[in-house]
């Protein structure tokens, strides 16, 4: 196997070495395409670790709904007037569509975004007040600093316990004072503090200064009956949100008596799209990266290309020499490719490591993605071997330009006495 | 050993052709040493160069050894080179980067002799050229009679039928030419075919037979009292 002839390998290195400086240089272009591909690949990786870091937590095929005002007059109805459900809707949704997962029901104190003031040994905070269900945890994750989460229990026996935001816990307690087990009130009810969670840079949906009660809590403490006013809804994987979305409208519409053209009766929010678009976009980002790597790639062996076609202008004696002492055309043409993937995949290699170590230094800087969708920036196995392979590819196929010259000097006139 | 018949060349000079080889007749038996002679322009170096099957005749016919040379494929050609033929340069032709040994190795690369026989055989040829203690040296280190002693123990490496010299002194003061005379009539007088192309007569006349060219033909062809370079040295 000449792959593995030692004379070839020592020619090899020999031409190359005799040159160290040229060969530098020459290798100069390919370092910086490699480095250059690498960078831009592992920040659109980063930028997508990033965004997945941000949504960390929260399910993505998932919607919320929530009640609005109808903007329609329809079976007697004047428009304007208030949607509000009842919590048999949930029921009636799960089983009419069995493309849900979860679905969570929550109930506000005061309307939509509206806050109540909570009290506590005097402190006060305006913080929205929901009633969920502990299913809840599975749409939208919360990050617990302290305690736990609402659970079946807690629902199972409506105790009067809570959840509050690090915002809530900031106006309500004072620094480093212990919250849970704690009593708050709210609208003269009063509620045990077993949790707090704080703001971790996601979608933040429900806001920072909030407190979350049992739903059943909330029922019998601010008699809100059966009403329910929104609704997380978790679908299933493969299911596409805007089908589901359309069939939760329309059963919903049906029961509540509204004009089947109404948009503004029924607000709701698809979390798919945003994850959709985001995904578009650093999938965009990552194939435009790879554009432009490989192009910068190719300049740069092409440019080893071209110096491999001065070098065999120069050896165009030894080259005579060789073939007449019997070297075939092929064992000529060989070793100037093996010359020209050595150079390449040296010279790639030097790049990629270069890259890679910047790469690091960018994570250890900004990798923590605290403000900017930044994580983890680095080029995975699989990229990395599609640019390799390709590099390599590419200069075979560049090599073969000047190893086509070599051979198709003719021995003769390569040997011609000047 | 070698025989020519009737070969015919020309090249093309943009619209005129040059006829430069019109109809030679030739042959070399076994053990010559062979001297072609002429002016510059008569055809010798074109000749040789038919001979070392690195150029190819119009027409006519060429055998070595008994195989025919025609219509030889590049690869072919390389094959029949490295196997039938060695070459000695008037520049010598060294591979500047490799060391005397390594340079004399290399036909045997060709021939894919394994690396430790290679040097092993490469080291008997330059001892029998003299310069075995010149072995790990580079061509730059080297006297123009030294080279050109690495040259012809490289081209007698490979065992050829004929070695093929193009002006061997032609690069060289009188005194190394006869030296390398000296070298090429002993290796003669071991029984190896030699072409030696030149235009000296003194060199001429250190052959066993003289061919003389003279506008593309033959114009004498004598065998002639050697003179022995040894002598001289």
């Amino acid at each position: 196997m000449w792959l593995f002839d030692r004379d070839l390998w020592f020619e090899i290195f020999h031409t190359l070495g005799k040159n160290m400086f040229r060969t530098f240089l020459t290798m100069l272009g390919v370092i910086f395409a490699m480095i250059i591909l690498v960078l831009l690949l592992g920040s659109a990786n980063g930028m997508s670790n990033g965004f997945n870091k941000i949504f960390a937590g929260t399910a993505s095929n998932s919607l919320f709904v929530w009640g609005q005002q109808t903007s329609m007059p329809y079976k007697g109805f004047e428009r304007g007037r208030r949607i509000r459900y009842k919590i048999e809707d949930a029921e009636i949704l799960k089983k009419q569509i069995p493309e849900i997962e979860v679905l969570a029901p929550r109930i506000e104190l005061a309307s939509h975004r509206g806050t109540v003031t909570v009290y506590r040994n005097g402190q006060t905070s305006g913080s929205a007040v929901y009633g969920d269900y502990p299913e809840i945890d599975n749409i939208t994750k919360k990050k617990l600093v302290e305690g736990r989460f609402l659970n079946q229990t807690d629902m199972d026996h409506s105790k009067k316990v809570c959840v509050i935001g690090e915002e809530t816990y900031k106006l309500l307690f004072d620094k480093g004072e212990k919250a849970i087990g704690e009593d708050i009130r709210i609208n003269g009810v009063y509620f045990t503090v077993v949790g707090i969670y704080k703001p971790n840079n996601n979608i933040n949906i429900d806001g920072e200064n909030a407190v979350f009660i049992p739903f059943t809590t909330f029922q019998k403490a601010f008699n809100s009956g059966d009403l329910m006013g929104w609704m997380a809804i978790a679908v299933q994987e493969n299911t596409p949100v805007p089908v589901v979305e359309k069939q939760i409208k329309d059963i919903l519409k049906a029961k509540y008596d509204i004009h089947p053209d109404d948009e503004r009766a029924i607000g709701s929010f698809d979390m798919s799209e945003i994850f959709n678009n985001i995904t578009a976009f650093t999938t965009v980002l990552q194939g435009f990266s790879f554009f432009i790597g490989i192009f910068t790639l190719l300049a740069g062996v092409i440019a080893i290309s071209n110096i491999l076609l001065i070098t065999v202008k120069e050896r165009t004696k030894e080259i005579g020499v060789r073939r007449a002492l019997g070297a075939t055309p092929k064992i000529v043409k060989r070793q100037i490719v093996v010359e020209a993937i050595v150079l390449t995949t040296f010279a790639g290699l030097v790049g990629f490591a270069i890259s890679v170590g910047i790469l690091s230094i960018m994570d250890s800087m900004w990798g923590s993605g605290d403000n900017f969708p930044f994580v983890k920036p680095m080029i995975s196995v699989p990229q990395f071997f599609v640019s390799f392979v390709l590099m390599v590819g590419l200069s075979v196929l560049i090599g073969l330009l000047p190893a086509n010259r070599a051979v198709r000097v003719r021995p003769i006139e390569a040997l011609r006495e000047e | 050993m070698i025989e020519i018949k009737d070969l015919h060349k020309s090249y093309k000079m943009g619209s005129n052709s040059l006829h430069v080889l019109k109809g030679i007749n030739f042959k070399v038996e076994e053990g010559e040493l062979v001297a072609i002679m002429g002016s510059s322009g008569s055809g010798k170096s074109t000749l040789l160069n038919i001979l070392g099957m690195l150029d190819g005749a119009d027409s006519g016919e060429y055998t070595l050894d008994g195989v025919p040379i025609k219509n030889l494929s590049e690869t072919k050609a390389a094959q029949y080179r490295n196997k039938f033929l060695g070459f000695i340069f008037q520049s010598f032709n060294l591979i500047n980067y490799k060391s005397a040994l390594e340079n004399v190795a290399l036909p045997l690369y060709y021939q894919k002799v394994p690396r430790k026989e290679r040097q092993e055989k490469a080291m008997q040829y330059l001892d029998r050229v003299g310069l075995k203690p010149w072995a790990t040296h580079h061509p730059s280190e080297l006297s123009g009679g030294q080279k050109q002693r690495v040259a012809i123990a490289r081209a007698m490496a490979a065992e050829p039928k004929v070695l093929l010299a193009d002006e061997p002194t032609g690069a060289l003061d009188s005194k190394t030419s006869y030296e390398v005379m000296d070298l090429i009539q002993k290796i003669n007088d071991e029984g190896n075919t030699i072409l030696v192309v030149t235009h000296e007569e003194d060199i001429a006349h250190m052959c066993k037979r003289i061919v003389h060219l003279k506008d593309g033909v033959i114009v004498e062809d004598k065998k002639i009292e050697q003179v022995r370079a040894e002598q001289y040295v």
